[in-house]
């Protein structure tokens, strides 16, 4: 999506689950998401538009910290650190997802724009 | 002419699948095993059990499965890496021994111990001494939970695991040694890598990453087709074919369920990860965005290209110390309105504590079936949903809360809101939190030990 929710001509919005996998994990009270393009083309979609500041919107109210964002060009892949995301992490947290292991699917029920006549999955 | 060695893993966590050693073993031709026991706070169990008998203080299983084991490791030559030492590498290795030689095998097995790591008894001196210890995440110095410390390792890498092997041992049993280096061990050892040959150590510690979870690597927690995956009753564990110039290929023995794939092998690599290019293990840093993957084949992944920098000058240091008490109850509501029900209940539950005058450092809501996993984003849940979890879990520094917590949660069955179940489990259980706290110590402060016991 563009800017102020208007829809750039030409595109649809899909969740990335259609576009990326993931596997999510922790360290402490930071949850770490890769996302990982489910064929190497679509990866500059990802690049472009799952930015650090999308993200952190995307988990507004649900983490306390910033997000840092990370490439891996060559895994087609990007990978968030998502500070404040467990409630203490490890044994302090009180969360069912104490570990951070689905915020993976969390961040897959993110929305982009891609061109109509993308062939996604 | 091109050198190779296969190393297969084995466990992923102290709780594993107690069958994935054993099928790798007798699945096909090996030439190491490598086992990773230890997670964060496992030390600290480790530490209790060693306290109240000084023969414990390691993961038990490794014993039993040791018994299932040796002969075949024997016969086939097959060698073992394991950090299943725990807090007490020696006992392992004694009760390892103990087996071997009731087994027939005296005279034909050397068990291998990695010690040094282990800096409880001498954390006062090393803090007198200038090192404050500082927790990695929050900059505070140790000085501030000093006194409830109850375990405290050292992160030792790949080199004394090549002693080991250098010294002839079969099994190499170690204490707080990374999961990456029981897979670099191996491969410095047969290929004769030099300790600044830093691609080649990056490369044997990606190698080390990729397998270091068991089957997380070969179909196990992967999203790609996880419902087409073949078998998955019988899953592949990893196995590394790596090769003396840094090229390995990921695989796992013909027949077995799983899936090898870019896919699978990928999600694994960006797991628990941080910055790509500076993953620091006590051997070198490796770069993470240097690594190609190919698929070569059915259940085949090629990788290539991995390039790495110099170790730094500091060990990774896992301390752990007592914090406080928490509890976690729960209660299923059913339809009709199951959601509100559960919502109701909630409500109740925390006017009650509230009039208790209890003070809980945080007191946690959520409702299994509808934001437990994804929070807000999983959007209202179906107003006929069948049922619905109410979770609540409380913590404080002290138990007194939390026993009182516990006893708030059956009452709910008969004077809260109706169509109330699953409460089979009883009260919920007060336990005890010890928590984690990273640190870093100069390598100058740290001595690993090698010793070798024979059968």
């Amino acid at each position: 999506m563009g800017r102020k929710g208007v829809r750039r001509m030409g595109t649809r919005r899909v969740r990335l689950v259609e576009l990326a996998h993931a596997r999510s994990g922790d360290k402490g009270d930071t949850a770490n998401v890769g996302l990982i393009a489910l064929r190497p083309e679509l990866y500059p979609l990802l690049v472009k538009q799952v930015t650090a500041a999308r993200v952190a919107r995307h988990f507004r109210g649900i983490i306390k910290g910033p997000v840092e964002r990370y490439e891996l060009p060559n895994l087609h892949a990007l990978n968030f650190l998502l500070h404040g995301a467990l409630g203490g992490g490890g044994t302090l947290s009180l969360k069912t997802d104490a570990q951070g292991k689905v915020f993976s699917t969390a961040l897959l029920r993110m929305e982009i724009d891609v061109p109509r006549s993308l062939r996604v999955g | 002419m091109i050198r190779t060695t296969r190393i297969a893993s084995g466990q992923g966590f102290w709780g594993d699948w107690l069958e994935a050693p054993v099928r790798q073993v007798e699945g096909g031709p090996i030439d190491y095993l490598m086992m990773d026991y230890l997670a964060e706070v496992t030390m600290s169990v480790m530490q209790k059990q060693r306290s109240r008998d000084p023969t414990l203080g390691y993961a038990k299983d490794f014993v039993p499965l040791m018994e299932r084991l040796l002969p075949a490791l024997v016969e086939r030559g097959v060698r073992v890496t394991a950090n299943a030492g725990g807090v007490n590498p020696r006992a392992c290795a004694e009760a390892v021994i103990e087996t071997a030689r009731r087994l027939g095998l005296a005279g034909r097995i050397r068990v291998g111990i990695v010690t040094g790591d282990d800096m409880l008894d001498r954390l006062d001196e090393l803090l007198d001494r200038g090192n404050e210890l500082r927790n990695l995440d929050t900059g505070e110095p140790l000085a501030a939970v000093r006194e409830s410390v109850s375990s405290a390792n050292a992160y030792l890498g790949a080199w004394p695991v090549v002693e080991a092997l250098e010294r002839g041992a079969q099994v190499v049993i170690t204490g707080r040694v990374t999961d990456t280096g029981l897979t670099l061990g191996p491969m410095i050892h047969e290929f004769g890598w030099r300790a600044d040959a830093w691609d080649h150590l990056a490369a044997g510690t990606v190698a080390g990453h990729i397998i270091e979870c068991g089957a997380q690597c070969t179909g196990g927690n992967c999203l790609v087709g996880w419902e087409r995956l073949p078998n998955m009753a019988d899953p592949g564990y990893p196995i590394i074919d790596a090769r003396d110039d840094g090229t390995f290929d990921v695989t796992k023995h013909p027949g077995t369920g799983g899936r090898v794939t870019v896919a699978s092998v990928t999600e694994q690599l960006v797991y628990e990860m941080g910055d790509p290019r500076s993953y620091i293990t006590p051997d070198c840093v490796a770069d993470f965005t240097t690594i190609t993957l190919k698929q070569a084949g059915r259940d085949r992944v090629a990788a290539s290209g991995v390039r790495g920098g110099p170790a730094t000058d500091s060990l990774k240091v896992s301390l752990s110390y007592h914090y406080g008490f928490k509890a976690i109850g729960t209660l299923v509501y059913s339809w009709p309105d199951a959601l509100a029900k559960a919502r109701k209940a909630d409500g109740i539950l925390r006017e009650r504590l509230a009039r208790l005058g209890l003070e809980f450092e945080q007191t946690l809501t959520e409702f299994v079936g509808v934001d437990a996993t994804h929070g807000p984003l999983a959007g209202p849940p179906h107003p006929d949903i069948p049922e619905v979890q109410l979770r609540v879990g409380v913590r404080a520094p002290e138990r007194a809360p939390v026993e009182r917590f516990s006893r708030e949660i059956a009452p709910l069955i008969l004077n809260g809101p109706p169509s109330v179940t699953g409460f089979a489990g009883g009260r919920p259980k007060v336990e005890e939190i010890v928590a984690y706290w990273p640190a870093l110590i100069p390598k100058s402060e740290i001595h690993p030990r090698v010793d070798i016991l024979e059968a």
